[in-house]
Order: structure tokens, then C-alpha cells, then sequence
């Protein structure tokens, strides 16, 4: 009976299915989560979690009604705008709370000498004070006209102010918009502040500044002694390059502390050619390795014939060479760029004052957890390069893998 | 393999491409490296021997003052011994999970998805998937929900949320989940390329003989795969001992999460002498997958 074992087949199979689904769906929430945090406000990250963004409200549900009607509906009426002198039907009112915090600030202060909230009063605790306040918010911005509050709206401004470095309690964009002078202080509200230090827009720059190069300069230098490696009979060559061989495996926290003396000896503390050369001394071992191997696994003949047309092994080497040597250039490249491009402990001893992507995002962790909007932000904007030359190029990285075995 | 005859080269031409390249290690890795051995038998500020270092009347080691500190002090014991934790969790659990995953995807129509799924995190950093955890481990205490998935999870079926990070016995494993999150796609990889590549017939004539898919894997690929799964051990051991970035932007090293390369980064300047020392431990602890990689490497030369 052909449908019976169908069915058969597909629970035979099920089990498979299932654990590689699991699998996969292990491996893709915390990243996807981080992702979904990325666009939601600072409100809604603190005060729900980030799937909550894929539970359907239902549409009668009006958002901080309940609360507004637990707290503000005695005084303030079903409309809002019961007391004349406190419209919070008025968009110009509401604009001044855009924040719990805010609202917070002001209800605490007593009307004619008596608490602004009375019956019920707000919980004591601030957190969850402003647990309350938020939807409170949410539903002045629906009174007023203004349609659902902005928390729970995805936008890209925590992108903006991981860029620009904001740490404030609002937002930049907003700021700006608004002109906060403690912003004003800190931003000029145009396209340099893209370049203030603390930002994630600078710390771009500067890792492309240091990726590029070091992902370049080792190719080159290995590139030669590869060939040499290959193609070249001197006394001594199977000694040397088993040396490298061990080499790759030296971690290169041995490195640090003499190279970094070295470099404030010769002025080049904190300096991109510092980290350029540095990374491509460790790359080396590694590049020379892989470089060799696939030169060496060339066809002989090809080599044979131009020597035989007189080429010596310069020509041999431009001419033969780097062009069949392509595919492991490429893959090797992309391994170099991204390890650079993630990598962190280098670039913390030796650009103190230049931070890169990784070193910012250290700079911007707060241990208390307040600022997961501007810190999945960062992170992402850390990920968009290495995604991008991951799912474009993801044939070469793994070939680049397979072919060496350990880089230090 | 023999260079081709045919082209003369003379005796210093060989060099002149070699040079280069071997100059840069020469300044960048083996420099250094004698210089950190030295800098470890030397005292805090490196100016003086590192029995300079020791105070009357408590142990001293002499110029291997350093070495005691590196071998015996309780903050090293627990690096070390979190370290040696780290092998043996971290580095079998991301080899069997790459083969759990090679092996299953091969079963099914979606295997480059599931593929590119499992590999992703390594194109990311220790420190943004350090973000991406700390986030998943994330505890509230203010009274708002749980935003971590993990203690959301909890309290969603009535437990109590955990402080993944700061409990000391849950909060290694919790770091060693990431670390098996980022390398099981470089561990699986490697080895579905090698599984890919067992002749069929082999098992083809294993099943025939009336083997079972269970002892196909464990009898016939598992062994011809063996040379592979060496070469992923050998990469993890290096990646594990070295482990940085994930413990420092993650606890910090605290809560008893303290790992060796941690230890070293943290003194590398308030005490040169000790860091120095602990990157020399670090060195010693890679020698044999130094022998065996250039052993490996001789054996390859001798085949070709």
C-alpha cells in the first residue's frame, strides 16, 4: 500500500526531522532575539521580552487603558480632558512626557500640597512605578490623538545612537529633534557626529582601518615565501617550515607585552601600522602553510614549461603563481578578515585610543542590564560585515578552514 | 615533494623570497616569545629579578617567584582547574555535537540550510556572542518580566528565575554553551567533509553484511574518520586554552569563572613578571599539540 508507507517513512523519519530542528532553532534564537531587541524601544525592552513582539494584540485591546482607568480616570475623565488646566487630551501635554521616567518625576511632585495620586497611590519601588507608567503613557499618546505610543513601534534609532555613541536616558534622534541641551552639549545633531569616539560609527571605521591591511600584508609576505617554499630547492627548507609549522600554535599572548614595549620605544604605540604588522607576524605561520601546500599541489608540468620557455622564477612566479593560487588567496583572505575583524585582545592592548567594534561594545555593556536597546544595536552593527562576506563567500570560509589546521 | 631541477636558482635567490616573510616571525612571534620567558623570571615591574617580588617570611621561589604565584596561588588553581574543565566539557561536547549534526543532516533535503544555520556564529565574534548570551542568561530583579529567554522560560512554568552568571557550578557550563554555540559549526564542517568523503561501498558493504546504521557510524565511519576528528581536537584544545573573550565580557572571570588567559590579561600591567609567567604556563600547555601537528605534518611529507 503505497500511502501507508508513505506514512511510515515520515515517522521514520520524524525523529530526525525533529532534532535537527531543534537543533536549528537553538542555534538561531539568541541571535534572533538580539536582532528583535535591536529595533525596540528602550521602554519595551526593559519592560517585556523581546517575543512579545509576535503576540497578536487583539483589537479592542487598547494599550494602558486599564491602568489609566486604575489610576487618572477619576480625575482626569474617560476623555482626558476633565481638568482644563491637565488636557491630557492636549498632544503639546503629552509631548512632554515622552518617557516613564519623566511622567514619574512629575507625579511624584504634590498638587496643593497634597500627593498628586491618592487613591490608589504608585508602588514605592521606582521599577515598578514606572512599569505602570509606561502603558500610561501609551494610552495619553491614543487620547491625544497621537495614535499608540512610540514604545512599541520597531525603528532603527537605537542603530542611530550606537552610532553616534548616545548614552542618554532618551534617544538621539529625538533629542536632536527636540534640542535637549545635554545633547546639544555633547552632539553637533549632524553627519560628524558619526565620527565621536565613543561611537559605533567611528569604531567602524576604525576596524576597517585594521582589517583590511592586516588581512592583506600577511597574504603578500606569505605569498613569496609559499612559492619559495614550493618551488625551490635550498638547504634547510624542510627544518624551517616544519618550524612553522609549530609555530602557528604559539598563542600570541606571548607576544604582548614585548611587542608593546617595543612600539613605545619606536613611537608606534597605538598606532594602525603597529597592529598591522603585528597581526601579520601571527597570521604568517598560518598563511605561508596553507599558501604552500596549494602551490605545491600544482600540476609540476605547469611550472616545468615556463622554466623550459626561460622564465625565471619571478615571471614564474607573477605570471604562474598568483593567478592559479586565486582560490586559496580568496579563502585565506576572507579567514584573515574575519578573524581580525572579531578579533578583540589586539586591538584592546594595542589601539587604546582608537577603539574598534568589539572594544567599543565592551564600552558600552552596563552590568545592571539598563541599555540592552543601544547594546544588541551595537552588536549588529558589528555582525553586518561578517554576514555579509559569510553568506557571500561562505564556500571559500569553510575551504579556508579545511585546509590548515590550527591558526594562533 | 622536490623542487624541479630544471630551473636554476642559485643559493641566495631561495632566500630573498623567504626573508621577508621569515623576518616578520622572526621580530613578531619568536622574539617576543624569548623575551616573555625572560620577562617571567623577572619581578613585577620587570626591572629587577623576580625574587625581588617576595616578601619575608612568606613562600618564595626564588627567580621562579612567579611560577609559584602562576602554579599555587587559589585565583591560578581555580583558572587552571576551570580550564581543564573547559577541555574536557567544551572540546568533546563541540566534536560530538558537529558529528550529531553531519551526520543527521545528511538525511535530510534541507542539509545546506541546517549547514549555514550551525555555522553562522562563527563569523561572528567571542564578544558580540558574548552580548547575544549574556542576554539570553539575563536576570531581572527590579519586579519587571524576565527579558532573558532562559529565566522567562522559568517563571513562564512557575520556577523561580536563576542568576545563570553569578552561580558558581551552573555559570562555567552556562559559558561553555556558548563556546560550543560558536565552534560546533567549525566542528561540524571539517568533519561532514570528511564523512562525505568515505567511499560508499565501504559502508555500503557494512550494511549489506547486516550491520545497523548504529554500528555502521561507530564501526566503520567513526574509525576511517579518526585523522579528522584528531585535527578538530587538536584546533579546539588550542581554541579552549586560550579562551579569552567569552569569560571577560561575560562574569568578568568572577563568580569563580576565572580562566588562564584571563588571569594573564588582567595583571599584564599591574604585575608584568606574573602575567608573563602565566603566558609561559600557557605556552608549555600547547607544546604537544605543537609535536603533534608537526609530527602530523612530517607524516603527510613522507606520503606525498
Amino acid at each position: 500500500m503505497r500511502p501507508f508507507a508513505r506514512l511510515n517513512r515520515f515517522f521514520n523519519r520524524l525523529p530526525v526531522n525533529l532534532a535537527i530542528v531543534f537543533m536549528c532553532v537553538f542555534w538561531i534564537v539568541p541571535t534572533f532575539g538580539v536582532f528583535v531587541t535591536s529595533f525596540r524601544s528602550r521602554e519595551a525592552v526593559r519592560t517585556t521580552g523581546w517575543w512579545t513582539v509576535f503576540i497578536p494584540k487583539s483589537k479592542t485591546y487598547v494599550e494602558g487603558q486599564q491602568e489609566y482607568e486604575t489610576y487618572c480616570l477619576s480625575c482626569h475623565g474617560a476623555a482626558g480632558n476633565a481638568i482644563p488646566n491637565a488636557d491630557l487630551s492636549d498632544p503639546n501635554l503629552v509631548a512632554q512626557y515622552p518617557r516613564s521616567n519623566r511622567l514619574l518625576v512629575a507625579l511624584r511632585q504634590d498638587i496643593n500640597g497634597k500627593p498628586h495620586l491618592q487613591n490608589p497611590t504608585l508602588p514605592q519601588d521606582a521599577n515598578q512605578a514606572l512599569q505602570v507608567l509606561a502603558p500610561i503613557i501609551s494610552y495619553m499618546n491614543t487620547l491625544s490623538g497621537g495614535g499608540q505610543s512610540d514604545i512599541n513601534k520597531l525603528s532603527l534609532r537605537n542603530y542611530a545612537d550606537a552610532l553616534v555613541g548616545y548614552k542618554g536616558t532618551g534617544d538621539y534622534l529625538t533629542d536632536c529633534q527636540q534640542g535637549v541641551p545635554s545633547t546639544l552639549a555633547k552632539f553637533k545633531c549632524n553627519a560628524s557626529d558619526l565620527l565621536n569616539p565613543e561611537g559605533m560609527g567611528r569604531a567602524f571605521l576604525n576596524t576597517v582601518a585594521v582589517a583590511v591591511p592586516s588581512s592583506i600584508l600577511p597574504i603578500l609576505f606569505a605569498a613569496f615565501a609559499a612559492y619559495a617554499f614550493a618551488w625551490m630547492d635550498f638547504p634547510g627548507r624542510h627544518w624551517v617550515f616544519a618550524i612553522l609549522v609549530g609555530l602557528q600554535v604559539v598563542p600570541l599572548q606571548m607576544a604582548l607585552v614585548p611587542i608593546a614595549r617595543l612600539y613605545s620605544s619606536i613611537g608606534l604605540q597605538s598606532s594602525f601600522l603597529g597592529i598591522w604588522l603585528f597581526h601579520t607576524g601571527f597570521g604568517l605561520p598560518y598563511a605561508i602553510y596553507l599558501m604552500r601546500n596549494f602551490l605545491g599541489g600544482l600540476p609540476r608540468e605547469v611550472f616545468e614549461s615556463v622554466y623550459i620557455d626561460g622564465a625565471n622564477h619571478w615571471t614564474a612566479f607573477w605570471k604562474m603563481a598568483i593567478p592559479l593560487s586565486v582560490p586559496a588567496i580568496a579563502s585565506l583572505g576572507i579567514y584573515q578578515f574575519l578573524w581580525i575583524w572579531n578579533d578583540f585582545l589586539v586591538a584592546k592592548i594595542f589601539l587604546s585610543d582608537k577603539p574598534v567594534l568589539t572594544v567599543q561594545i565592551t564600552n558600552l555593556i552596563d552590568p545592571r542590564g539598563g541599555n540592552w536597546h543601544l547594546l544588541t544595536g551595537a552588536a549588529f552593527l558589528s555582525f553586518i560585515v561578517p554576514m555579509l562576506v559569510f553568506f557571500a563567500l561562505q564556500r571559500y570560509f569553510v575551504r579556508g578552514l579545511l585546509a590548515g589546521s590550527v591558526k594562533g | 615533494m622536490a623542487a624541479p631541477k630544471i630551473m636554476k636558482q642559485g643559493r641566495v635567490v631561495p632566500w630573498l623570497y623567504v626573508l621577508p616573510a621569515l623576518a616578520v616571525i622572526l621580530i613578531f612571534v619568536v622574539y617576543p616569545t624569548l623575551n616573555t620567558t625572560y620577562l617571567s623570571f623577572r619581578n613585577r615591574s620587570g626591572d629587577q629579578p623576580a625574587s625581588a617580588d617576595c616578601i619575608a617570611g612568606s613562600p618564595c621561589w626564588g627567580v621562579f617567584e612567579n611560577y609559584r604565584y602562576a602554579i599555587t596561588h587559589p585565583d591560578m588553581v581555580q583558572a587552571l582547574r576551570n580550564n581543564a574543565l573547559w577541555l574536557l566539557l567544551m572540546v568533546p561536547a563541540t566534536v560530538a555535537i558537529g558529528l550529531f549534526i553531519s551526520v543527521l543532516a545528511d538525511r535530510v533535503r534541507y542539509e545546506s540550510l541546517v549547514k549555514s544555520i550551525i555555522f553562522m556564529p562563527m563569523a561572528i565574534s567571542f564578544i558580540g556572542a558574548g552580548v547575544i548570551w549574556r542576554f539570553m542568561y539575563y536576570i531581572e530583579t527590579g519586579g519587571n518580566p524576565q527579558i532573558g529567554v532562559f529565566n522567562a522560560l522559568l517563571t513562564s512554568v512557575g520556577f523561580k528565575p536563576v542568576p545563570w552568571l553569578s552561580t558558581a557550578g551552573i555559570n562555567n557550563l552556562a559559558l561553555m554553551l556558548v563556546g560550543v554555540w560558536l565552534w560546533a559549526g567549525f566542528s561540524m564542517s571539517i568533519l561532514s567533509a570528511a564523512l562525505k568523503g568515505l567511499p560508499i561501498e565501504v559502508l555500503e558493504a557494512a550494511r549489506v553484511d547486516g550491520a545497523s546504521e548504529w554500528q555502521v557510524f561507530w564501526r566503520v565511519m567513526l574509525p576511517m574518520i579518526m585523522p579528522t576528528v584528531t585535527v578538530v581536537v587538536t584546533t579546539m584544545v588550542i581554541i579552549v586554552l586560550k579562551i579569552f573573550d567569552i569569560v571577560f565580557v561575560m562574569t568578568g572571570g568572577n563568580f569563580g569563572t576565572e580562566v588562564i588567559a584571563n588571569r594573564m590579561f588582567k595583571l599584564i600591567v599591574t604585575n608584568t613578571g606574573r602575567s608573563m609567567a602565566i603566558a609561559v604556563i600557557l605556552l608549555l600547555l600547547t607544546i604537544p599539540i605543537m609535536i603533534i601537528n608537526v609530527r602530523r605534518f612530517r607524516e603527510q611529507e613522507a606520503t606525498r
